[in-house]
């Protein structure tokens, strides 16, 4: 089985994080490996050891796009377990919105399938930095795949992937063949944790570099120039400042109403 | 005119306000027009054109929902051929956006997700960064695709109703080809609470509620409003997942967020920071949800609580 995992270099949550730059793109210092595409990770490397692993020929290529930096994204996928990496990089991608995203990201996975087909495509639900969920619907989009999205399960059988996906009013079986474009959220699994063997194969392992001429993306089809959508304006938000602060005395629960009350929001 | 499309699906037996809020953001754009799936019921049909709708696209078949959001789009996108829109509105759920995100694809539009207010010009506002920035965005399309939050504009109809002209959308045939299929549906239990990221005010607990989310269910009783978890609480299994409200979870900002029992690392405030008011109730005075909350009890939730619970329904008599 080949499965190709998409994964981003986004900035850390734990920090600060800031827009910059003319075209209000995401400050990309303190970044890590986003934390929704492990779970991603981690269902492409189970699917792959319960079919006998790269011995028995699976492939898990962990693909991002970004910039230099985010090869940092797909060593610490090769440290996790990835089989191997591309990373897909030029200048003319600053700025990508969704739309430019799944565009190079799609000519990028056709190109991982020129040899031998892809057969999964599997995605987090969600960047932690944009926050769109848009890019998994637009790649299914473009390449035709069925999209099986938000999946809290996931099984192949064969031809066939079955997954749960929890709606608020229900949650829906959703079925579709190979191949197919899977997104996943943080309920299908335990993302492991790279252990020592693990971070030394990695080093043996291939990235392979990407640019837009190996793809056939033409530079005007992304980037700021190729996206749909600009951001105008940007500005941060004030911090929120502590109100006031009370220690209960037996009392709290009367203060607090009173302070709903205060407030008309009783 | 300027023209904007609404899509609701399955409308069902009442409008939700969220869809009312989307047709009052495109009649603030120019015509409304509303492209629906599943049943119309005859007083939805009337409420729809109270709130100013034109015209009511329906699809030519009937078996969309047996998909997942693929052949939904494929429909949307003609009917907004058909009605030559420059602005389509869509819900900011899951299906809403990816809905939204492979339209986007088929009419080479724009798309903004997690909107909270429309310009007369089409241009966008929303928060990024977990609410760190507020933004402004446009579509530089002919056709722009907004994601709408709940509870963005206050509903609006106009002085007088107007009677909406049915018309069919033929679904395009390959519409259904290659996409997934919905082959099992188990509907969830209804709490007959709001809706989380609808809701007015919500009350949330954390690792320390300790399992027990009975004092939290009663003040949200009180005061009308939902309940929401920690990620601490729906990991542990004490709450089901849809309650989480924070970065993995849902997005909220409502009029007033209670946190009972929740210390507030950067996970949880991602999904609620922008929150009117916060109250927050913790025994520990160093939890960094002090930090912005505008009103902080240090103290045991299971006696603030109850205590707070019991001085709203005296007061609401």
């Amino acid at each position: 089985m080949k499965i190709v995992v998409l994964v981003k270099h986004v900035p850390d949550a734990q920090f600060d994080r800031h827009l910059t730059g003319p075209g209000n793109t995401t400050d990309r210092d303190e970044s890590i490996l986003s934390e929704l595409d492990e779970y991603a990770l981690e269902a492409a490397l189970q699917l792959s050891e319960a079919r006998g692993g790269a011995k028995a020929g699976n492939e898990v290529i962990a693909l991002s796009m970004g910039p230099a930096g985010a090869v940092n994204a797909i060593k610490k996928s090769l440290q996790i377990g990835a089989s191997s990496g591309a990373h897909l990089s030029d200048d003319a991608l600053a700025g990508s919105d969704a739309a430019a995203t799944s565009l190079a990201l799609a000519a990028a996975i056709r190109y991982l399938g020129a040899d031998a087909p892809v057969d999964l495509v599997l995605t987090g639900m969600a960047s932690t930095d944009g926050e769109t969920s848009l890019v998994p619907a637009q790649i299914a989009e473009r390449l035709g795949l069925p999209q099986v999205t938000f999946a809290s399960s996931l099984e192949v059988n064969g031809e066939r992937v079955v997954a749960r996906r929890d709606g608020d009013a229900h949650a829906d079986t959703v079925e579709a063949t190979l191949p197919a474009l899977v997104s996943v959220t943080d309920q299908i699994n335990e993302p492991r944790y790279p252990n020592f063997k693990g971070i030394l194969a990695a080093k043996k392992k291939k990235i392979t570099p990407l640019t837009l001429a190996d793809i056939g993306v033409d530079a005007a089809q992304v980037g700021a120039a190729g996206s749909l959508t600009a951001v105008e304006t940007a500005e941060a938000r004030p911090p929120r400042s502590a109100g006031t602060i009370i220690t209960d005395e037996g009392d709290a629960g009367i203060k607090l109403v009173e302070f709903l009350a205060a407030q008309k929001l009783l | 005119m300027a023209k904007a499309l609404v899509f609701i699906d399955n409308p069902g037996s009442a409008l939700k306000k969220s869809s009312l809020e989307l047709l009052t953001i495109a009649r603030s754009l120019g015509e409304a027009a509303v492209a629906f799936n599943g049943e119309l019921h005859d007083d939805v049909a009337a409420a729809l054109g109270a709130h100013g709708a034109s015209v009511l696209y329906r699809p030519s078949t009937t078996d969309l929902d047996d998909y997942l959001v693929a052949p939904k789009a494929a429909y949307l996108a003609a009917a907004v051929a058909a009605s030559g829109a420059e602005t389509v509105l869509l819900e900011n759920t899951a299906d809403g956006k990816e809905i939204a995100a492979r339209l986007g694809v088929k009419l080479n539009a724009g798309v903004i997700t997690d909107v909270v207010g429309v310009d007369a010009d089409g241009t966008a506002h929303k928060s990024v960064l977990a609410g760190s920035y507020t933004t402004t965005a446009k579509a530089r399309t002919a056709v722009a695709v907004l994601t709408v939050k709940p509870n963005s504009v206050d509903v609006e109809a106009p002085a007088a109703a107007s009677t909406p002209e049915a018309v069919t959308i033929d679904v395009p045939a390959d519409a259904t080809a290659n996409a997934a299929r919905i082959t099992g549906r188990a509907e969830k239990p209804a709490s007959g609470r709001p809706e989380l990221t609808e809701a007015r005010i919500v009350v949330a607990g954390g690792r320390g509620v300790d399992g027990d989310f009975g004092p939290l269910e009663e003040l949200a009783d009180a005061l009308g409003g939902a309940l929401g978890a920690s990620r601490a609480a729906t990991d542990a299994g004490w709450i089901g997942h849809d309650y989480q409200v924070g970065q993995t979870g849902k997005t909220v900002s409502p009029q007033l967020y209670i946190s009972a029992g929740i210390s507030g690392a950067i996970q949880q405030k991602a999904g609620m920071q922008t929150s009117k008011v916060i109250v927050a109730i913790n025994k520990d005075a160093e939890s960094p949800i002090f930090e912005i909350a505008d009103f902080g009890i240090i103290g045991d939730l299971f006696k603030v609580v109850p205590q707070a619970t019991e001085e709203i329904k005296k007061r609401k008599g």
